[in-house]
Protein backbone atom coordinates (compact mmCIF):
# COMPACT_ATOMS: atom_id res chain seq x y z
CA UNK A 1 0.00 0.00 0.00
CA UNK A 2 1.24 3.51 -1.00
CA UNK A 3 0.20 6.22 1.50
CA UNK A 4 1.61 9.84 1.05
CA UNK A 5 1.46 12.35 4.03
CA UNK A 6 0.44 15.75 2.57
CA UNK A 7 -0.27 19.43 3.61
CA UNK A 8 -1.48 22.79 1.55
CA UNK A 9 0.29 25.12 4.42
CA UNK A 10 3.87 24.52 5.07
CA UNK A 11 4.76 23.67 8.66
CA UNK A 12 1.83 22.01 9.96
CA UNK A 13 3.75 18.98 11.32
CA UNK A 14 4.10 16.97 8.23
CA UNK A 15 7.48 15.79 8.79
CA UNK A 16 6.91 15.66 12.49
CA UNK A 17 3.82 13.22 11.70
CA UNK A 18 5.62 11.20 8.99
CA UNK A 19 8.72 10.32 11.46
CA UNK A 20 6.58 8.89 13.90
CA UNK A 21 3.96 7.12 12.13
CA UNK A 22 6.99 5.37 10.20
CA UNK A 23 8.91 4.26 13.37
CA UNK A 24 5.67 3.21 15.08
CA UNK A 25 4.67 1.37 12.56
CA UNK A 26 8.24 -0.51 11.88
CA UNK A 27 7.81 -1.85 15.14
CA UNK A 28 5.21 -3.81 13.72
CA UNK A 29 5.15 -4.07 9.93
CA UNK A 30 7.72 -3.90 7.12
CA UNK A 31 7.65 0.20 6.63
CA UNK A 32 10.29 2.48 3.87
CA UNK A 33 9.60 5.72 4.41
CA UNK A 34 10.42 8.40 1.72
CA UNK A 35 10.80 12.08 1.89
CA UNK A 36 9.69 13.60 -1.56
CA UNK A 37 10.56 17.16 -0.15
CA UNK A 38 13.33 17.25 -2.02
CA UNK A 39 13.99 20.66 -1.54
CA UNK A 40 13.94 20.59 1.80
CA UNK A 41 14.18 17.65 3.15
CA UNK A 42 14.03 17.40 7.26
CA UNK A 43 12.67 13.42 7.63
CA UNK A 44 16.54 12.50 7.81
CA UNK A 45 16.65 14.61 11.56
CA UNK A 46 14.29 12.56 13.01
CA UNK A 47 15.30 9.31 11.77
CA UNK A 48 18.47 8.48 12.91
CA UNK A 49 19.61 5.29 10.88
CA UNK A 50 22.91 3.65 8.99
CA UNK A 51 23.36 4.41 5.51
CA UNK A 52 23.27 1.17 3.56
CA UNK A 53 23.29 2.93 0.03
CA UNK A 54 23.99 6.19 -1.39
CA UNK A 55 23.77 7.56 -5.30
CA UNK A 56 23.71 10.60 -7.87
CA UNK A 57 20.82 11.28 -9.13
CA UNK A 58 20.42 12.66 -12.90
CA UNK A 59 18.26 14.30 -15.30
CA UNK A 60 19.15 14.41 -19.05
CA UNK A 61 19.89 17.51 -21.26
CA UNK A 62 21.47 18.15 -24.73
CA UNK A 63 25.12 18.69 -25.22
CA UNK A 64 26.34 20.58 -28.36
CA UNK A 65 28.37 19.07 -30.66
CA UNK A 66 30.33 21.94 -32.84
CA UNK A 67 31.39 19.21 -35.15
CA UNK A 68 28.22 18.15 -36.47
CA UNK A 69 26.12 21.28 -36.10
CA UNK A 70 25.01 22.79 -39.58
CA UNK A 71 23.62 25.48 -37.62
CA UNK A 72 20.25 25.43 -38.70
CA UNK A 73 18.47 27.17 -35.84
CA UNK A 74 15.59 23.93 -35.82
CA UNK A 75 16.71 24.10 -32.13
CA UNK A 76 15.70 27.05 -30.97
CA UNK A 77 12.27 27.25 -32.76
CA UNK A 78 11.61 23.60 -31.22
CA UNK A 79 12.36 24.36 -27.51
CA UNK A 80 9.42 25.39 -25.68
CA UNK A 81 11.50 26.77 -22.69
CA UNK A 82 14.04 28.90 -24.51
CA UNK A 83 16.63 25.93 -23.18
CA UNK A 84 18.57 26.17 -26.42
CA UNK A 85 19.24 29.35 -28.45
CA UNK A 86 21.84 29.84 -31.95
CA UNK A 87 23.70 32.79 -31.00
CA UNK A 88 25.92 33.61 -34.05
CA UNK A 89 28.06 31.04 -34.57
CA UNK A 90 27.67 28.61 -31.84
CA UNK A 91 24.54 26.89 -30.29
CA UNK A 92 24.25 27.68 -26.35
CA UNK A 93 21.83 25.10 -23.30
CA UNK A 94 20.36 26.29 -20.19
CA UNK A 95 20.45 23.25 -18.55
CA UNK A 96 18.69 24.83 -15.51
CA UNK A 97 15.70 25.70 -18.15
CA UNK A 98 15.94 22.74 -19.82
CA UNK A 99 13.00 19.98 -18.61
CA UNK A 100 14.52 16.81 -20.44
CA UNK A 101 12.01 16.68 -23.45
CA UNK A 102 14.05 15.63 -26.03
CA UNK A 103 12.53 17.34 -28.95
CA UNK A 104 15.75 19.41 -29.71
CA UNK A 105 17.54 16.27 -29.80
CA UNK A 106 15.78 13.68 -31.46
CA UNK A 107 14.75 16.40 -33.85
CA UNK A 108 17.85 17.71 -35.15
CA UNK A 109 18.64 16.87 -38.24
CA UNK A 110 22.36 16.80 -38.17
CA UNK A 111 22.78 14.89 -34.65
CA UNK A 112 24.06 17.69 -32.90
CA UNK A 113 22.51 17.66 -29.50
CA UNK A 114 22.67 14.03 -27.77
CA UNK A 115 21.56 13.76 -24.48
CA UNK A 116 24.02 13.44 -21.81
CA UNK A 117 23.32 13.41 -18.11
CA UNK A 118 24.09 16.05 -15.38
CA UNK A 119 23.47 15.81 -11.70
CA UNK A 120 20.39 17.50 -10.22
CA UNK A 121 20.80 15.63 -6.38
CA UNK A 122 21.23 12.70 -4.22
CA UNK A 123 19.65 9.91 -3.02
CA UNK A 124 20.59 7.68 0.01
CA UNK A 125 19.34 4.71 1.88
CA UNK A 126 19.19 4.36 5.31
CA UNK A 127 18.23 1.41 7.62
CA UNK A 128 16.97 2.80 11.34
CA UNK A 129 15.53 -0.32 13.25
CA UNK A 130 12.90 -2.02 11.53
CA UNK A 131 12.35 0.76 9.64
CA UNK A 132 13.90 1.74 5.40
CA UNK A 133 14.23 5.51 4.98
CA UNK A 134 15.04 7.22 1.56
CA UNK A 135 16.18 10.48 1.84
CA UNK A 136 16.60 12.53 -1.74
CA UNK A 137 18.37 15.64 -1.84
CA UNK A 138 17.96 18.28 -4.88
CA UNK A 139 21.06 20.47 -5.00
CA UNK A 140 20.96 24.17 -4.18
CA UNK A 141 20.88 25.88 -7.58
CA UNK A 142 18.23 23.38 -9.73
CA UNK A 143 14.71 24.63 -10.16
CA UNK A 144 12.81 21.72 -11.02
CA UNK A 145 12.08 19.06 -7.83
CA UNK A 146 9.40 17.20 -9.90
CA UNK A 147 12.19 15.06 -12.32
CA UNK A 148 13.50 14.38 -9.06
CA UNK A 149 10.68 13.49 -7.29
CA UNK A 150 9.73 10.92 -9.98
CA UNK A 151 12.79 9.20 -10.05
CA UNK A 152 12.78 8.66 -6.48
CA UNK A 153 9.24 7.01 -6.45
CA UNK A 154 10.47 4.54 -9.52
CA UNK A 155 13.43 3.56 -7.17
CA UNK A 156 11.01 2.89 -4.95
CA UNK A 157 8.77 1.28 -6.36
CA UNK A 158 12.03 -1.11 -7.73
CA UNK A 159 13.38 -1.98 -4.46
CA UNK A 160 10.58 -2.47 -2.53
CA UNK A 161 7.84 -5.36 -2.97
CA UNK A 162 4.07 -5.30 -2.45
CA UNK A 163 4.56 -6.64 0.82
CA UNK A 164 5.97 -3.20 2.42
CA UNK A 165 3.79 -0.31 3.32
CA UNK A 166 5.52 2.94 1.79
CA UNK A 167 5.20 6.07 3.14
CA UNK A 168 5.60 8.92 1.56
CA UNK A 169 6.35 12.99 3.14
CA UNK A 170 5.15 15.04 0.54
CA UNK A 171 6.29 18.67 -0.47
CA UNK A 172 4.34 21.82 0.35
CA UNK A 173 1.45 22.97 -1.06
CA UNK A 174 -0.52 21.89 -4.37
CA UNK A 175 1.39 22.86 -7.33
CA UNK A 176 3.49 20.43 -9.93
CA UNK A 177 5.79 18.81 -6.90
CA UNK A 178 2.53 17.72 -4.86
CA UNK A 179 0.69 16.16 -7.63
CA UNK A 180 3.85 14.07 -8.38
CA UNK A 181 4.47 12.87 -4.80
CA UNK A 182 0.13 12.00 -4.41
CA UNK A 183 -0.47 10.62 -8.30
CA UNK A 184 0.48 6.88 -6.88
CA UNK A 185 -0.99 6.77 -3.72
CA UNK A 186 -3.64 4.84 -2.72
CA UNK A 187 -4.63 7.27 0.38
CA UNK A 188 -3.35 10.44 1.51
CA UNK A 189 -3.34 11.78 4.86
CA UNK A 190 -3.81 15.58 4.97
CA UNK A 191 -2.25 17.24 7.88
CA UNK A 192 -3.71 20.78 9.12
CA UNK A 193 -3.44 22.66 11.68
CA UNK A 194 -7.31 24.28 13.53
CA UNK A 195 -5.96 27.75 12.39
CA UNK A 196 -7.39 30.23 9.22
CA UNK A 197 -4.27 29.52 7.51
CA UNK A 198 -4.68 26.02 8.06
CA UNK A 199 -7.78 25.70 6.89
CA UNK A 200 -7.60 28.28 3.84
CA UNK A 201 -4.80 25.69 2.71
CA UNK A 202 -6.55 22.51 3.50
CA UNK A 203 -9.12 23.90 1.16
CA UNK A 204 -6.78 23.84 -1.57
CA UNK A 205 -5.34 20.51 -0.87
CA UNK A 206 -8.81 19.15 -0.82
CA UNK A 207 -9.54 20.48 -4.08
CA UNK A 208 -6.75 18.79 -5.64
CA UNK A 209 -7.28 15.86 -4.01
CA UNK A 210 -10.45 15.99 -5.28
CA UNK A 211 -9.32 16.43 -9.25
CA UNK A 212 -6.64 13.69 -9.14
CA UNK A 213 -9.81 11.39 -7.67
CA UNK A 214 -7.88 10.23 -4.65
CA UNK A 215 -8.93 8.94 -1.40
CA UNK A 216 -8.20 11.27 1.58
CA UNK A 217 -7.99 11.71 5.08
CA UNK A 218 -7.56 15.01 7.55
CA UNK A 219 -5.34 14.30 10.64
CA UNK A 220 -5.56 18.15 12.36
CA UNK A 221 -2.21 18.90 14.33
CA UNK A 222 -1.68 21.25 16.94
CA UNK A 223 -5.31 20.72 18.14
CA UNK A 224 -6.46 23.20 20.70
CA UNK A 225 -4.62 25.69 19.21
CA UNK A 226 -7.01 28.70 17.11
CA UNK A 227 -10.76 27.74 16.24
CA UNK A 228 -13.06 24.78 15.41
CA UNK A 229 -13.78 25.72 11.53
CA UNK A 230 -11.17 23.07 9.97
CA UNK A 231 -13.41 20.21 12.16
CA UNK A 232 -16.83 22.07 11.14
CA UNK A 233 -15.74 22.34 7.85
CA UNK A 234 -14.56 18.69 7.55
CA UNK A 235 -17.53 17.30 9.26
CA UNK A 236 -19.91 19.39 6.64
CA UNK A 237 -17.96 17.99 3.95
CA UNK A 238 -18.50 14.35 4.98
CA UNK A 239 -14.28 14.21 5.34
CA UNK A 240 -12.50 11.74 7.84
CA UNK A 241 -10.71 13.63 10.83
CA UNK A 242 -8.38 10.61 11.59
CA UNK A 243 -6.95 11.80 14.44
CA UNK A 244 -6.30 15.25 16.67
CA UNK A 245 -2.57 15.13 18.05
CA UNK A 246 -2.42 17.16 20.45
CA UNK A 247 -0.66 20.84 20.57
CA UNK A 248 2.16 20.62 23.42
CA UNK A 249 4.88 23.10 23.87
CA UNK A 250 7.09 19.87 25.10
CA UNK A 251 6.07 18.24 21.42
CA UNK A 252 7.68 21.66 19.96
CA UNK A 253 10.77 21.11 22.44
CA UNK A 254 11.24 17.55 21.35
CA UNK A 255 11.03 18.12 17.79
CA UNK A 256 13.90 21.37 17.98
CA UNK A 257 15.82 18.57 19.05
CA UNK A 258 15.21 15.95 16.34
CA UNK A 259 13.68 13.84 18.70
CA UNK A 260 11.05 11.51 18.21
CA UNK A 261 7.97 12.19 20.14
CA UNK A 262 5.67 8.97 20.53
CA UNK A 263 8.27 7.72 22.94
CA UNK A 264 7.27 10.40 25.28
CA UNK A 265 3.75 11.80 25.30
CA UNK A 266 1.21 8.70 25.43
CA UNK A 267 -1.33 10.52 24.33
CA UNK A 268 0.42 11.19 21.09
CA UNK A 269 1.42 7.53 20.87
CA UNK A 270 -2.24 6.97 21.10
CA UNK A 271 -3.73 8.26 17.82
CA UNK A 272 -0.82 7.07 16.35
CA UNK A 273 -2.47 3.55 17.21
CA UNK A 274 -5.91 4.80 16.28
CA UNK A 275 -4.32 5.79 12.73
CA UNK A 276 -2.04 2.94 12.20
CA UNK A 277 -5.31 0.43 13.03
CA UNK A 278 -7.29 2.13 10.06
CA UNK A 279 -4.33 2.50 7.87
CA UNK A 280 -3.62 -1.57 8.41
CA UNK A 281 -7.91 -1.88 7.94
CA UNK A 282 -7.52 -0.12 4.42
CA UNK A 283 -4.91 -2.22 3.47
CA UNK A 284 -6.66 -5.40 4.64
CA UNK A 285 -9.19 -4.15 2.21
CA UNK A 286 -6.44 -3.76 -0.37
CA UNK A 287 -5.42 -7.33 -0.25
CA UNK B 1 12.71 52.07 -3.76
CA UNK B 2 13.67 48.92 -2.26
CA UNK B 3 12.54 45.58 -2.33
CA UNK B 4 12.32 43.70 1.08
CA UNK B 5 11.99 39.71 0.38
CA UNK B 6 10.80 37.67 3.23
CA UNK B 7 11.36 33.96 3.11
CA UNK B 8 11.98 30.69 5.25
CA UNK B 9 12.95 27.57 3.71
CA UNK B 10 11.17 25.61 6.39
CA UNK B 11 7.31 26.57 6.64
CA UNK B 12 5.06 27.32 9.86
CA UNK B 13 7.62 29.70 11.00
CA UNK B 14 5.73 32.28 11.10
CA UNK B 15 7.05 34.55 8.19
CA UNK B 16 3.54 34.79 6.55
CA UNK B 17 2.90 37.01 10.16
CA UNK B 18 5.82 38.88 10.34
CA UNK B 19 5.62 39.81 6.56
CA UNK B 20 2.15 41.48 7.23
CA UNK B 21 3.27 42.74 10.43
CA UNK B 22 5.76 44.63 8.55
CA UNK B 23 3.27 45.33 5.94
CA UNK B 24 1.14 47.53 8.52
CA UNK B 25 4.13 49.61 9.75
CA UNK B 26 5.36 50.00 6.57
CA UNK B 27 2.00 51.33 6.29
CA UNK B 28 1.48 54.00 3.18
CA UNK B 29 4.88 54.14 2.13
CA UNK B 30 4.88 50.30 0.76
CA UNK B 31 3.71 48.11 -1.89
CA UNK B 32 2.93 44.52 -0.78
CA UNK B 33 3.47 41.11 -3.01
CA UNK B 34 2.36 38.08 -2.20
CA UNK B 35 4.57 35.66 -3.73
CA UNK B 36 3.95 32.57 -1.43
CA UNK B 37 1.26 31.76 -4.62
CA UNK B 38 1.07 28.13 -3.88
CA UNK B 39 -0.45 28.91 -0.02
CA UNK B 40 -1.30 32.63 -0.05
CA UNK B 41 -2.33 33.39 3.06
CA UNK B 42 -1.32 37.07 3.77
CA UNK B 43 -4.83 38.59 2.43
CA UNK B 44 -6.72 37.00 5.52
CA UNK B 45 -4.27 38.97 7.54
CA UNK B 46 -4.45 42.29 5.41
CA UNK B 47 -8.00 41.90 4.12
CA UNK B 48 -7.60 43.37 0.63
CA UNK B 49 -10.28 45.26 -1.04
CA UNK B 50 -9.77 43.37 -4.80
CA UNK B 51 -9.49 46.92 -7.34
CA UNK B 52 -8.39 44.55 -10.30
CA UNK B 53 -8.33 40.72 -11.24
CA UNK B 54 -7.11 38.66 -13.75
CA UNK B 55 -6.72 35.46 -15.32
CA UNK B 56 -2.97 34.68 -15.88
CA UNK B 57 -2.26 31.97 -18.43
CA UNK B 58 1.12 30.00 -18.47
CA UNK B 59 2.80 27.41 -19.99
CA UNK B 60 0.86 25.41 -22.82
CA UNK B 61 -0.41 22.32 -22.81
CA UNK B 62 -1.25 19.71 -25.82
CA UNK B 63 -4.64 18.83 -27.17
CA UNK B 64 -5.73 16.24 -29.45
CA UNK B 65 -8.58 16.44 -32.07
CA UNK B 66 -9.83 13.70 -31.84
CA UNK B 67 -11.95 13.63 -35.13
CA UNK B 68 -9.09 13.44 -36.97
CA UNK B 69 -6.79 11.97 -34.28
CA UNK B 70 -5.37 8.00 -36.83
CA UNK B 71 -4.86 6.91 -33.36
CA UNK B 72 -0.83 6.20 -34.27
CA UNK B 73 0.58 6.55 -30.93
CA UNK B 74 3.44 8.60 -32.51
CA UNK B 75 2.64 10.91 -29.98
CA UNK B 76 2.57 8.94 -26.71
CA UNK B 77 6.04 7.22 -28.10
CA UNK B 78 8.22 10.76 -28.33
CA UNK B 79 6.27 11.41 -24.63
CA UNK B 80 9.12 11.85 -21.84
CA UNK B 81 6.80 13.15 -18.78
CA UNK B 82 3.77 9.90 -19.29
CA UNK B 83 1.64 12.11 -20.79
CA UNK B 84 0.11 10.55 -23.52
CA UNK B 85 -1.68 7.25 -23.27
CA UNK B 86 -4.25 4.66 -24.26
CA UNK B 87 -7.42 5.26 -22.63
CA UNK B 88 -10.29 3.38 -23.63
CA UNK B 89 -8.02 2.20 -27.24
CA UNK B 90 -8.06 6.40 -27.52
CA UNK B 91 -4.80 8.17 -27.17
CA UNK B 92 -5.46 11.08 -24.48
CA UNK B 93 -3.41 13.66 -23.02
CA UNK B 94 -3.37 13.72 -19.56
CA UNK B 95 -3.18 17.73 -18.84
CA UNK B 96 -1.73 17.40 -15.43
CA UNK B 97 1.47 15.61 -16.60
CA UNK B 98 2.03 17.46 -19.74
CA UNK B 99 4.90 20.18 -19.31
CA UNK B 100 4.22 21.62 -22.43
CA UNK B 101 6.63 20.56 -24.78
CA UNK B 102 5.69 20.52 -27.79
CA UNK B 103 7.34 17.43 -29.13
CA UNK B 104 3.75 15.49 -29.77
CA UNK B 105 2.63 18.17 -32.05
CA UNK B 106 5.81 18.11 -33.85
CA UNK B 107 5.38 14.63 -34.84
CA UNK B 108 1.95 14.24 -35.53
CA UNK B 109 1.92 13.07 -38.98
CA UNK B 110 -1.62 14.35 -39.63
CA UNK B 111 -0.84 17.58 -37.31
CA UNK B 112 -4.19 17.02 -35.29
CA UNK B 113 -2.00 18.33 -31.93
CA UNK B 114 -2.45 22.18 -30.70
CA UNK B 115 -0.50 23.40 -27.97
CA UNK B 116 -3.29 25.52 -25.95
CA UNK B 117 -2.23 28.20 -23.45
CA UNK B 118 -3.29 26.84 -19.51
CA UNK B 119 -5.35 29.30 -17.63
CA UNK B 120 -3.20 29.01 -13.93
CA UNK B 121 -4.61 31.55 -11.91
CA UNK B 122 -5.49 35.01 -11.07
CA UNK B 123 -3.96 37.74 -10.07
CA UNK B 124 -5.47 40.56 -8.00
CA UNK B 125 -4.16 44.35 -7.27
CA UNK B 126 -6.21 45.29 -4.15
CA UNK B 127 -6.11 48.09 -1.72
CA UNK B 128 -5.29 46.71 1.96
CA UNK B 129 -6.40 48.08 5.56
CA UNK B 130 -2.94 49.14 6.26
CA UNK B 131 -3.46 51.94 3.67
CA UNK B 132 -1.14 50.57 0.74
CA UNK B 133 -1.56 48.92 -2.54
CA UNK B 134 -1.59 44.64 -2.17
CA UNK B 135 -0.43 42.29 -5.45
CA UNK B 136 -1.51 38.69 -5.06
CA UNK B 137 -2.57 35.66 -6.66
CA UNK B 138 -4.36 32.28 -6.61
CA UNK B 139 -3.51 29.31 -8.74
CA UNK B 140 -5.34 26.89 -9.52
CA UNK B 141 -4.86 23.97 -7.88
CA UNK B 142 -2.68 21.24 -9.80
CA UNK B 143 -1.33 24.16 -12.02
CA UNK B 144 2.52 24.59 -12.93
CA UNK B 145 4.35 26.89 -10.22
CA UNK B 146 7.22 27.31 -12.76
CA UNK B 147 7.48 31.01 -10.90
CA UNK B 148 6.41 32.76 -13.90
CA UNK B 149 3.34 33.82 -11.87
CA UNK B 150 5.70 35.22 -8.68
CA UNK B 151 7.28 37.19 -11.28
CA UNK B 152 4.38 38.56 -12.88
CA UNK B 153 3.32 39.61 -8.56
CA UNK B 154 6.78 41.50 -8.20
CA UNK B 155 6.42 42.80 -11.62
CA UNK B 156 2.89 44.47 -10.94
CA UNK B 157 4.02 45.40 -7.08
CA UNK B 158 7.41 47.20 -8.03
CA UNK B 159 5.28 49.18 -11.09
CA UNK B 160 2.88 50.54 -9.01
CA UNK B 161 5.50 51.47 -6.23
CA UNK B 162 7.54 53.08 -8.89
CA UNK B 163 4.47 54.97 -10.45
CA UNK B 164 2.81 56.12 -7.20
CA UNK B 165 6.70 56.98 -5.22
CA UNK B 166 6.95 54.56 -2.91
CA UNK B 167 9.90 53.76 -0.61
CA UNK B 168 9.68 49.69 -0.93
CA UNK B 169 7.98 46.43 -1.82
CA UNK B 170 7.96 43.90 0.82
CA UNK B 171 7.50 40.61 -0.99
CA UNK B 172 6.27 37.50 1.33
CA UNK B 173 8.12 34.77 -0.73
CA UNK B 174 7.34 31.24 -1.55
CA UNK B 175 8.98 28.02 0.33
CA UNK B 176 11.71 25.80 -0.52
CA UNK B 177 14.66 26.60 -2.77
CA UNK B 178 13.65 25.57 -6.43
CA UNK B 179 11.95 28.15 -9.00
CA UNK B 180 9.54 30.08 -7.05
CA UNK B 181 11.81 31.23 -4.61
CA UNK B 182 14.60 31.79 -6.78
CA UNK B 183 11.60 34.32 -8.61
CA UNK B 184 10.96 35.76 -5.51
CA UNK B 185 14.45 36.16 -5.13
CA UNK B 186 15.73 38.16 -8.11
CA UNK B 187 16.29 41.60 -8.00
CA UNK B 188 15.56 41.68 -4.18
CA UNK B 189 17.49 44.27 -2.03
CA UNK B 190 17.12 42.64 0.72
CA UNK B 191 16.20 39.17 2.34
CA UNK B 192 14.58 38.88 5.41
CA UNK B 193 15.07 34.98 6.73
CA UNK B 194 12.79 33.55 9.58
CA UNK B 195 13.62 30.75 11.11
CA UNK B 196 12.84 28.82 14.38
CA UNK B 197 15.67 27.12 16.83
CA UNK B 198 14.88 23.64 15.25
CA UNK B 199 17.50 20.79 13.60
CA UNK B 200 14.95 21.21 10.52
CA UNK B 201 14.57 25.17 10.71
CA UNK B 202 18.35 25.58 10.48
CA UNK B 203 18.54 22.56 7.97
CA UNK B 204 16.31 24.61 6.00
CA UNK B 205 17.53 28.27 6.89
CA UNK B 206 21.34 26.66 5.32
CA UNK B 207 20.10 25.06 2.15
CA UNK B 208 17.47 28.58 1.25
CA UNK B 209 20.85 31.12 2.82
CA UNK B 210 22.91 28.78 0.15
CA UNK B 211 20.92 30.36 -2.90
CA UNK B 212 20.58 34.05 -1.08
CA UNK B 213 24.17 33.94 -1.27
CA UNK B 214 24.34 33.07 -4.89
CA UNK B 215 22.13 36.02 -5.65
CA UNK B 216 24.56 38.19 -3.41
CA UNK B 217 21.48 39.93 -1.40
CA UNK B 218 22.50 41.09 1.84
CA UNK B 219 20.45 39.36 5.10
CA UNK B 220 18.84 39.43 7.94
CA UNK B 221 16.93 37.10 10.12
CA UNK B 222 14.74 36.76 12.79
CA UNK B 223 14.72 33.53 14.98
CA UNK B 224 10.93 33.05 16.08
CA UNK B 225 9.79 30.60 19.37
CA UNK B 226 13.67 31.39 20.01
CA UNK B 227 13.13 30.22 23.82
CA UNK B 228 12.13 26.59 22.74
CA UNK B 229 15.88 25.34 22.35
CA UNK B 230 18.64 27.01 23.15
CA UNK B 231 21.15 25.21 22.19
CA UNK B 232 19.82 25.54 18.32
CA UNK B 233 19.92 29.13 19.05
CA UNK B 234 23.59 29.14 19.28
CA UNK B 235 24.33 27.46 16.39
CA UNK B 236 21.84 29.93 14.49
CA UNK B 237 23.85 32.66 15.82
CA UNK B 238 27.01 31.16 14.78
CA UNK B 239 25.70 30.89 11.44
CA UNK B 240 24.73 34.45 11.18
CA UNK B 241 28.13 35.60 11.98
CA UNK B 242 29.76 33.61 10.32
CA UNK B 243 28.18 34.42 7.19
CA UNK B 244 27.41 38.14 7.87
CA UNK B 245 23.86 38.02 8.49
CA UNK B 246 21.95 40.57 10.06
CA UNK B 247 20.40 39.36 13.53
CA UNK B 248 17.11 41.10 13.61
CA UNK B 249 15.15 39.58 16.85
CA UNK B 250 14.31 36.98 18.62
CA UNK B 251 10.87 36.27 19.03
CA UNK B 252 9.52 34.23 21.72
CA UNK B 253 7.06 31.11 21.64
CA UNK B 254 3.99 32.67 21.68
CA UNK B 255 0.54 31.13 21.20
CA UNK B 256 -0.38 35.20 20.23
CA UNK B 257 0.93 34.29 16.61
CA UNK B 258 -2.23 31.88 16.14
CA UNK B 259 -4.93 33.97 18.29
CA UNK B 260 -3.78 37.35 16.21
CA UNK B 261 -4.48 34.88 12.87
CA UNK B 262 -7.85 33.88 14.28
CA UNK B 263 -8.84 36.89 14.30
CA UNK B 264 -7.32 38.10 11.17
CA UNK B 265 -5.48 40.50 12.37
CA UNK B 266 -1.66 41.39 12.45
CA UNK B 267 0.48 40.66 15.56
CA UNK B 268 1.27 44.46 15.76
CA UNK B 269 -2.27 45.20 15.72
CA UNK B 270 -2.88 42.78 18.52
CA UNK B 271 -0.32 42.60 20.45
CA UNK B 272 0.25 45.70 22.16
CA UNK B 273 3.44 44.51 24.06
CA UNK B 274 6.67 42.44 23.62
CA UNK B 275 6.16 41.30 19.86
CA UNK B 276 4.56 44.37 18.62
CA UNK B 277 7.67 46.37 20.31
CA UNK B 278 10.11 43.71 18.63
CA UNK B 279 8.57 43.28 15.11
CA UNK B 280 8.92 47.91 14.70
CA UNK B 281 12.62 47.41 16.21
CA UNK B 282 13.09 45.17 13.35
CA UNK B 283 11.33 47.15 10.85
CA UNK B 284 13.20 49.89 11.53
CA UNK B 285 16.80 48.19 11.98
CA UNK B 286 15.89 47.00 8.06
CA UNK B 287 15.26 50.25 7.08
CA UNK B 288 18.43 51.68 8.06
CA UNK B 289 20.39 48.71 6.57
CA UNK B 290 18.78 50.04 3.36
CA UNK B 291 18.83 53.63 3.48
CA UNK B 292 22.89 53.19 4.57
CA UNK B 293 23.94 50.93 1.23
CA UNK B 294 22.23 54.12 -0.82
CA UNK B 295 24.31 56.33 0.73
Amino acid sequence: MKLTIASGKGGTGKTTFSTNLAMYLAEQYKVVLTDLDVEEPNSGLFVHGRQTHQQDMFKMIPEWDKNVCTLCGNCQQLCSYHAVMKLGSQVMVFPELCHGCYACSELCPAHALPMHQIKMGELRQYRAGNLDFIDSRLDVGQEQAVPLIAQTLDYVERNFDTAYLKLYDAPPGTTCPVIKATQDADLVILITEPTPFGLHDLKLAIETMRELEKDFVVVVNRFGIGNDDVLRYCEKEGIIVLAKLPNDRHIAELYSRGELVYPHIPEFAEQLRLIGDFIMSQQGMQS
Amino acid sequence: MKEIVVISGKGGTGKTSITASFAMLGGKDIVVADCDVDAADMHLLMKPNVKTEEDFYSGNAAVIDRAKCLNCGKCASVCRFDAINLIEYLYSVSALNCEGCGYCARVCPVKVISMVEQNVGKLYISATKADNMMVHARLLSGADNSGKLVARVKKEAKQIAQETGKGFVIVDGSPGIGCPVISSLSGADFVVLVTEPTVSGLHDLKRVYELVNRFQISAGCIINKADINQDVVNHIEIYLRENNIVHLTDLPYDESFTSAMTIGQTIVEYDHDKLADLLTVSWNKIKQILSKEQQ
